[in-house]
């Protein structure tokens, strides 16, 4: 595992965090929402290099992470039903449900396929006419306008054997429930890039307003984290909280219309559980009506399964940011990416993952020694 | 699966009224669907997460983007995603299933 300090950059990277050890007068706390920015972070040391006072709190963006035990269940029992094809991103296969996980259903038979795309499973629909092919629909903003598109082209073409296990989630409500939960240290959040991309920025003044936080819209690249960092740090220092685009090279305030035109049609909000954190209103997108059609929910028999968590597991608590990953008892003995407890375990976005691939095992901060 | 890789959209096609696109990742060449990118030409470097480009990029940010994904690793991790990890072919029964006869 290559630190940043070993790359071209690395000298950059350090100037900015000097420059952000000169800016920062008092301590603070920074949340990135975004798991794959927490695995940049981890993966490149970033957290490592800047000044001891500026900590970064890891945030409940990981999509893998977040879907609750119930719909892992439900994906199970739909999997397992005779005829079914399910189709999913390969992130999800082992994440563990009650009783097991899909890898182990594909293992035994069950007819599970790794796509890259929701529309890989589009094409199997069509392939298979005689089957019901069913796409686990999981992600945040960014995600959501693949599955959108995937059923706008199914009911265009009239494949009528395709269906979505829905589960997309949204960045704003999460972070008006972590400013709210109990205990909360978040004084800063590092908005993902990728998902302002689709949504814009202007949805997020309101938050800054709301709990007086800055938020400012950061890219994964190391140079682009540090970045993001520093102007979240300028804006604490000044007792600002406005929203702020770090990331403009794709970010537009608009973000992306035709994206925007589809998620509007084809979803509708809906409350959402996550996994680890709970219920949060308005958290999620469901199929709008017109697309009823379209929800495995429906179609398949998934009410009455009995969920049953880890009790070892703390991933709640990392999810929430209050703990980071090595201070879970679990984490490196019971609990490995080989045979993950929690989801934060399994995914290359989740904060355990990140730890453990970086070889932060045994230190209860993470940092060195 | 959360980041987005910028790549150069080498054609545009139409399929059903929805434009989809050959997109090149650093030599691997993947089907693109361009809907969300109406005003994407041939030759531009485009934003892809899922097989949906969502962003159009200047060739110089997209090739530092690549420079500094290959650097670190990233982009070896992604293309196999791209080309390796799916297996919507590979039908896990080897008797009964139709993926084993289809054209």
């Amino acid at each position: 595992m290559k630190h940043l300090a070993e790359y071209r950059d690395g000298a950059t990277a350090r100037r900015l965090a000097a420059e952000i050890g000169r800016i920062a007068t008092r301590r603070w706390a920074i949340m990135e929402v975004c798991g794959g920015q927490t695995h940049s972070i981890i993966r490149h040391g970033i957290d490592q290099i800047l000044p001891p006072g500026v900590e970064l709190i890891h945030g409940p963006g990981c999509p893998v992470c977040v879907t609750p035990l119930s719909t892992i269940d439900r994906a199970l029992a739909i999997a397992a039903t005779p005829g079914t094809i399910f189709a999913s991103f390969g992130d999800m296969l082992r994440v563990p449900g009650s009783r097991g996980d899909l890898l182990a259903l594909k293992a035994s038979g069950g007819d599970v396929r790794v796509v890259s795309s929701p529309l890989d499973a589009l094409d199997l629909a069509r392939r298979y006419p005689d089957r019901e092919v069913v796409f686990f629909a999981i992600g945040f903003e960014t995600t959501a306008p693949a599955s959108a598109m995937a059923v706008r082209l199914a009911e265009r073409g009239g494949v009528e054997n395709f269906s979505l296990l829905v589960s997309h989630v949204l960045v704003p409500p999460a972070i008006a429930a972590v400013m709210e939960s109990p205990g909360n240290r978040v004084q800063a959040f590092l908005a993902a890039g990728h998902v302002c991309i689709v949504m814009g920025t202007t949805q997020y003044q309101p938050l800054c307003d709301r709990y007086r936080v800055p938020i400012v819209v950061t890219g994964f690249e190391p140079l682009d984290l540090l970045e993001g960092i520093r102007r979240t740090v300028i804006q604490l220092e000044e007792g600002r909280h406005t929203i702020e685009n770090a990331y403009p090279r794709v970010v537009s305030d608009g973000g992306n219309r035709a994206a925007l035109d589809a998620l509007a049609e084809v979803f509708v909000p809906c409350d959402r559980t996550w996994r680890g954190i709970g219920r949060i209103a308005g958290s999620g997108w469901r199929l709008a009506d017109r697309y009823a059609p379209f929800d495995a929910e429906r179609r398949f028999t998934v009410d009455g399964i009995l969920t049953e968590e880890s009790t070892l597991c703390r991933s709640g608590d990392v999810l929430r940011g209050a703990i980071k990953p090595p201070e879970c008892p679990a984490f490196g003995r019971e609990c490995t990416p080989r045979s993950p407890l929690g989801a934060t375990m399994v995914s290359g976005e989740g904060a355990c993952a990140a730890y453990y691939h970086a070889g932060r095992v045994g230190t209860a901060t993470g940092r060195p020694g | 699966m959360c980041l987005a890789v910028p790549g150069k959209v080498e054609s545009i096609r139409e399929e059903q009224g929805t434009r989809f696109g050959k997109v090149n990742f650093g030599g691997v060449i993947r089907d693109v669907c361009l809907a969300y990118v109406p005003d994407v030409v041939v030759g531009d470097y485009a934003i892809v997460h899922v097989g949906f480009a969502l962003a159009t990029i200047d060739e110089a940010s997209a090739l530092e983007t690549l420079r500094t994904f290959a650097e670190t690793g990233i982009l070896d991790e992604e293309i196999a995603e791209l080309r390796g990890e799916s297996d919507a072919d590979r039908p896990p029964c080897p008797t009964g299933d139709p993926g084993q006869v289809r054209p």
